[in-house]
């Protein structure tokens, strides 16, 4: 692959954000036809380094080199069109479509004279030879709201390929499909590489690079930490050069379930589709992971909400340390020593514009914890976020920086410090890994661990089936609504609780007998 | 029964509810721009103000009856300059710089209107327009005199809601602000500028509010009063929701509320006895809110409403 013309060469580029230097001298190249991953945890500069190659950010040093046509040319830094008019086409983690508009309008945007009729016409021709090229299949026509998020982003490679792009730099790519969907974007990514293109593939998921790139660039805290051949690369030895030492592995130790601290008896929920349960029964013990598989919308959210007070049955019974809970009372669930770690961490779980202390104490403002004689007692606050920042790592600038300002990561570890301080009886963590880097992940998860090992009752809601077999030791599996249990973890395999997320809980007793 | 028969068959009837709802056409187009690129503002009531006072001004102290036209456009474009500086450029809350804008506008034009005219006591009259003959369809009829004989600023009005479909609607600009509306950064990482759309749409928006004021000196009437303008604005900001940020809904809008005032004056003639005239007063204003809160239940706002970009934040 390295025998292709370079496409692109970032030279020596370093970036700083007030104290933090998130790229320090990072340089590379990339050839034509190649597919480079960029492998890091968040926060190593990942995205800033390509928002700097794309304009949105303008570096303190370096300079951005462009294939033209007379050879590399430096492209004027802080620009997006030059960057664009340079072959550069950029795909966001968070998509830049205008969602009133249809996919051809939202490719179109920005490529003709403003005042001018009657090009639509060949602007569909163009995009349908590129879809019919690239197997991109999409309906142009529909509203881009209407999409589904991968449709959205194949418009959104579409509008890049559009403007002829030479390079596309696809940020995190997979983290909003589903893997079916994900192995479809593979294959268009190599078969646009196939034709010349040379790719950027920006994420923290090792499998997936694996299966994809040519060659692999890690960042560790904005550095270069090594670059090598795909090919030859051992999954492990790239784990490490990430994380920057040896990965911890999680490790789950028999459980010894005691008393039932919370018990859902033949509980319907009625509610939005989604969220509605019929004759749902669930015991949390003592010491017991349980893990809820299922496929996304199934019931989930209707037994996240019923165990953080937001919802009450429509009829059964929910009990809490055996007593019947009858009124959705929030405040009395956390005070009573229910930990909640909600599945939109960012909207949900945090408020973006109130500082880190803040956000620690939220949950426990009238107690005497937080309060004297009525009033807030900032100086315990800020004491516990400052705590709660050094026992949980949760990087930011400190106690009175803004929630919002925090990565995913670290906003899980400030809720978990939020909820886990309190030493709960009951927890529901619900994804509570979705994002987060491969470091992050086994912190969360020893952190639920040890809470179980304490004796705490836990309930891990997860679409990710690796992660509930590092957690749980037992496995219920929800559908349309109802709820199956698949029994102690041990003797599970994933065919079978596919087959159960799939509604076939059946199949299970007939494999049995 | 009778009454209201007697009313919706007369072409004065008719004819009355498009001259009403001129004002408005104009102000609700104009404010549908502002919206459609994400900018709300409430500037408008003022706008209207500067616009009736300008215009009116300039065909007293000589100017020709379209020379007028153009200045009071002007006035309302320096008004949504400084309306798009503030919220557009440094990123302030459009609500409360829109307020500004209305006091402001209102403020300088009636200290305007007392500096050049210091000495009358009733207010000076120009030689306003006059319904013009549509040769052949003005003839028609019942529908000559209900629809096409009216004052060449009432076509004109027409003529924008046209227009601004069609440049909404079929052009690359029309495409670029409804996306700038939604969502800048798709505008933005497609190499348009966020700040250059916004600011064109709300001064060009601003000039056509102003048309609506120009409208009231110089065509509905013949001479500036204070307190004329009377709510029109605000009546445009809720038509706007009404009409779902359409120019033909928007059209709609303004006739059904011209309509009404219209009924309501005729009606307040024939039993004007037995109620008392406050309470016509209040029907149009009654009814667009009954018909607020019918259509706008569903209205799909342009998501960007009332968010100021900056360039390179993250969002």
């Amino acid at each position: 692959m390295t025998n292709t013309p370079v496409l692109l060469s970032l030279h020596n580029i370093t970036k700083r954000f007030g104290a933090l230097t998130a790229n320090d001298g990072i340089s590379l190249d990339l050839h034509r036809g190649e597919i480079l991953a960029l492998l890091g945890e968040n926060g190593a500069g990942k995205t800033t380094l390509m928002n700097i190659l794309f304009g949105h950010y303008v570096q303190d040093e370096g300079d951005v080199r462009v294939l033209g046509d007379g050879g590399l040319t430096t492209l004027p830094p802080g620009s997006p069109g030059a960057a664009l008019k340079a072959g550069i086409g950029m795909v966001h983690q968070h998509f830049t479509l205008a969602e009133n508009l249809s996919g051809l309008a939202n490719i179109r945007l920005g490529t003709e004279p403003l005042l001018s009729f009657g090009r639509e016409g060949a602007a569909r021709a163009k995009v349908q030879k590129i879809i019919a090229e690239s197997g991109l299949d999409v309906d142009l026509d529909r509203r881009v709201a209407d999409l589904t998020v991968g449709e959205k982003q194949r418009i959104e490679i579409l509008k890049a390929l559009y403007r002829d792009a030479k390079v596309l730099i696809l940020d995190e790519p997979t983290a909003v499909l589903t893997p079916q969907e994900a192995d479809g974007l593979f294959v268009v990514l190599r078969r646009l590489a196939a034709n010349g293109l040379g790719v950027i593939f920006i994420s923290h998921k090792l499998g997936e690079v694996l299966a994809v790139s040519h060659r692999i660039l890690v960042l560790r805290g904005g550095k270069k930490a090594g670059e090598l051949v795909t090919a030859n690369a051992d999954r492990r030895a790239i784990a490490d050069l990430m994380v920057g030492k040896a990965v911890a592995t999680v490790v789950r130790t028999p459980a010894s379930p005691g008393e039932v601290l919370f018990a859902l008896e033949n509980v319907s929920l009625h509610g939005a589709s989604g969220r509605s349960l019929s004759g749902v029964s669930l015991a949390l013990r003592a010491g017991e992971v349980v893990g809820l598989a299922g496929v996304s919308g199934n019931g989930q959210s209707g037994i996240a909400a019923l165990i953080s007070g937001l919802a009450v049955p429509t009829s059964g019974t929910m009990r809490l340390y055996g007593e019947t809970v009858s009124r959705a009372d929030p405040r009395a669930l956390v005070a009573n020593g229910v930990a909640r770690m909600p599945e939109d961490r960012q909207h949900d779980g945090v408020v973006g514009t109130m500082s880190v202390a803040d956000n620690i104490a939220i949950e426990e403002v009238r107690s005497a914890a937080f309060s004297k004689m009525g009033f807030l007692d900032r100086k315990a606050m800020r004491e516990r976020a400052t705590a709660a920042i050094a026992g949980y790592d949760v990087r930011c600038q400190g106690p009175e920086a803004e929630a919002r300002l925090l990565s995913g990561g670290n906003v899980q570890k400030l809720i978990l410090a939020r909820v886990l301080e309190r030493g709960p009886r009951v927890i529901l963590a619900n994804q509570p890994t979705r994002g987060l880097d491969v470091g992050a992940q086994a912190e969360v998860h020893r952190r639920i661990l040890a809470a179980r090992d304490r004796g705490a009752a836990v309930l891990v809601i997860s679409e990710d089936l690796d992660e509930l077999f590092a957690l749980a030791d037992r496995f219920v599996v929800v559908h349309a609504g109802e709820l199956h249990d698949a029994g102690p973890s041990e003797g599970l395999d994933r065919g079978t609780i596919g087959l159960m997320m799939a509604g076939q809980s059946h199949l299970r007793t007939e494999m049995a007998s | 029964m009778d009454v209201l028969f007697d009313i919706l068959g007369s072409a004065n009837f008719w004819a009355a509810a498009i001259r009403i709802a001129t004002p408005l056409i104009f102000g609700v187009l104009g404010a549908l721009i502002c919206e459609r690129a994400g900018v709300l503002n409430l500037g408008i009531e003022g706008i209207f103000v500067a616009g009736a006072m300008a215009g009116w001004l300039a065909v007293y102290l000589g100017a020709g009856l379209w020379g007028g036209v153009l200045i009071a456009a002007l006035a309302g474009a320096l008004f949504g300059l400084l309306h798009a500086f503030l919220t557009v450029i440094l990123g302030l809350s459009q609500h409360v710089s829109g307020i500004g804008i209305t006091l402001l506008a209102t403020s300088v034009s009636y200290f305007t209107y007392r500096t050049a005219l210091p000495d009358v006591s009733s207010p000076p009259r120009i030689a306003a327009f006059q319904p013009v003959s549509i040769p052949g369809l003005s003839d028609l009829p019942f529908f000559g005199p209900a629809l096409f004989q009216q004052t060449p600023l009432t076509f004109l009005a027409l003529v924008f809601v046209l227009l601004v479909a069609l440049v909404l609607y079929r052009t690359p600009l029309g495409l670029a602000i409804r996306a700038v509306g939604d969502n800048p950064a798709s505008v933005e990482a497609q190499g348009l500028s966020v700040v250059g759309l916004r600011v064109g749409a709300v001064v060009a928006g601003s000039a056509l509010m102003a048309l609506g004021g120009a409208f009231l000196t110089m065509s509905a009437f013949d001479a500036f009063f204070f307190g004329m303008v009377n709510g029109r604005g605000w009546i445009c900001i809720a038509l706007v929701v009404f009409a779902s940020w359409q120019p033909g809904k928007a059209l709609l809008g303004a006739l059904l509320f011209g309509a009404f005032d219209a009924f309501q004056i005729r009606l307040q003639a024939q039993i004007g006895q037995v109620v008392p005239g406050q309470v016509f007063l209040m029907m149009p204003y009654l009814l667009s809110i009954v018909a607020l809160i019918v259509v706008a239940r569903r209205a799909d706002y342009p998501r960007a409403l009332l968010q100021p970009w900056t360039k390179g934040q993250r969002h």
